[in-house]
């Protein structure tokens, strides 16, 4: 809902606090996943996921989510999908050029990230999406790589 | 300024040292001189005379000419065509490639076509939205954004490799560029965003029409803090500009076109003038010199939509090239003049005679 992601937003502080506690969580479970399965717990995390962060976010499981790096706005509610930042055609009001009753994603990503402990994360590149992943969890992406590659898990906050 | 290997329609001229491309932009972007570069508003046509003909309007007071891609998400022909029929015959083009229309396998293989046609220059853009133009029902892409079309063009010109890994065998020589709007929100990120853009491998900025010289100079000090204008990896920054027409035209490219900042200074000023035509290309031309002023400015991108011709006048006005003439087909040789230029001698009739 748009009022809940600007409140987010407003408080991505916090959402980035929470976050950062739940993710070792989510990545230390990851014998459970492995004991039931990934690809059949896959449905049922997806749906919780997709609920949770539907609400907050209007998150449109892309499957890659950077909201640690986009100020807690995530950047797939830019109707160019946007990736790394503001495009040129933001209104002088800060509003989406495509969508002018919408304040634009990257407007309000950049306050969100002004708030936050790493928000300067939104200066580093990301990388396009890989359509592959659409309609997939991301948090179950998170456990996954990170006990692939346990070395990378701080890296791995990039995703959310 | 000339060089000693002027090019050859055709030929490609050989890569400078420290250069990555064959082309002229970058190597008067290299020896420091102020660069022109202007736009063809591509015909709604298959005319080749067409584009000849829009281009020869340029001659002798441009670095290079941009061939837009579907710009204002408008169907026109596209730049690849447009800059093969004018690499032909010699002119230096800037590719622009967006991101509106187009997945990366149509990019990539886009960019080596381009470069094998002998287009030196690429501008990585996102694009306007597809309400903007005249088929707003269209599919918007966006598989990419303009900042990761950078990196992979980087990556085929450097690494010789496609997104996918897979090998170029020829890497495509090519000078990259990226547009940036530093007059519209977020103001305070815009600096920090071109940054990104520099390091996923922008060489050269051309800006969005520039109307408000305060914002420009504070964008300036802001790059320049951010150590963007030095060294090897440094960026050549071109603010736009372009004459507006009448305060009409104004107020309706501020409420139409997307990323368009104009003060209502400016469309006071319009207003007031007798001849509103002429004050807007006055207004111009004082935006150039004062542009020219802003310490760290590499050139200007001349944006003159249905005013071609007043490209001509507003650099010869402001001797912004000082004295140089950019090369054309045809400056030093009149028989290779473009066969659409004015001044192109008769040509002789070919006949079939055994």
């Amino acid at each position: 809902m748009y009022k809940v992601r600007r409140w987010v937003v407003r408080h991505s502080r916090m959402f980035e606090i929470i976050y950062r506690l739940f993710e070792p969580v989510i990545i230390r479970l990851h014998p459970l996943w492995n004991l039931l399965d990934y690809a059949r717990v896959e449905a049922p995390v997806k749906a919780v996921e997709k609920r949770v962060k539907g609400f907050l976010f209007d998150c449109r499981m892309c499957g890659q989510c950077t909201l640690s790096a986009t100020g807690m706005s995530c950047p797939m509610n830019c109707p160019k999908t946007l990736r790394n930042g503001p495009c040129g055609g933001v209104r002088a009001d800060g509003h989406c050029e495509v969508k002018p009753e919408m304040k634009c994603v990257w407007v309000e990503a950049w306050a969100g990230s002004r708030r936050m402990k790493y928000g300067d994360r939104i200066q580093a590149v990301q990388q396009p999406v890989d359509s592959r992943l659409k309609g997939s969890s991301s948090w179950l992406r998170v456990a996954r790589q990170s006990a692939d590659k346990p070395t990378s898990v701080l890296h791995e906050g990039d995703t959310k | 300024m000339k060089f000693d290997d002027e090019p050859v329609p055709g030929y490609s001229l050989p890569i400078l040292p420290g250069h990555v491309s064959p082309g002229r932009l970058e190597r008067v972007l290299r020896a420091g001189k102020f660069a022109i570069t202007s736009e063809i508003d591509p015909p709604d046509s298959a005319d080749p005379g067409e584009v000849l003909k829009r281009a020869a309007i340029f001659d002798g007071y441009v670095d290079a000419i941009n061939a837009t891609d579907g710009s204002g998400a408008h169907c026109h022909m596209s730049s690849v065509g447009v800059c093969s029929l004018l690499t032909r015959v010699g002119y230096a083009t800037i590719l622009q490639i967006s991101c509106r229309d187009r997945n990366r396998i149509a990019m990539q293989g886009e960019i080596l076509g381009a470069a094998a046609m002998g287009a030196c220059n690429l501008l990585c853009l996102t694009g306007d939205g597809v309400q903007a133009g005249d088929h707003p029902h269209a599919k918007p892409v966006f598989d990419l954004d303009a900042m990761s079309l950078l990196k992979i063009a980087r990556g085929m010109r450097d690494e010789h490799r496609f997104e996918s890994g897979r090998r170029i065998d020829t890497p495509p020589r090519i000078f990259l560029g990226a547009a940036t709007n530093p007059f519209v929100p977020p103001l305070e990120w815009r600096p920090h965003r071109l940054a990104k853009k520099v390091a996923a491998g922008a060489q050269f900025i051309q800006t969005q029409y520039c109307f408000d010289i305060p914002r420009l100079r504070d964008f300036m000090l802001k790059v320049n803090d951010l150590g963007l204008l030095e060294g090897p990896d440094r960026v050549f920054i071109l603010p736009g500009i372009g004459p507006l027409a009448s305060a009409r035209s104004a107020r309706w490219i501020r409420d139409n076109v997307p990323g368009v900042h104009i003060s209502d200074g400016v469309i006071a000023r319009l207003e007031g003038a007798a001849n509103q035509k002429e004050e807007g290309k006055r207004l111009c031309m004082d935006l150039l010199h004062q542009i020219r002023e802003i310490p760290g400015v590499s050139g200007a991108h001349i944006m003159a939509y249905r005013q071609e011709h007043t490209v001509a006048e507003i650099i010869e006005a402001t001797g912004v090239l000082e004295g140089r003439v950019p090369w054309y087909p045809g400056r030093d040789n009149p028989v290779e003049l473009n066969p659409e230029s004015p001044d192109a001698l008769p040509q002789e009739a070919e006949c079939l005679v055994e």
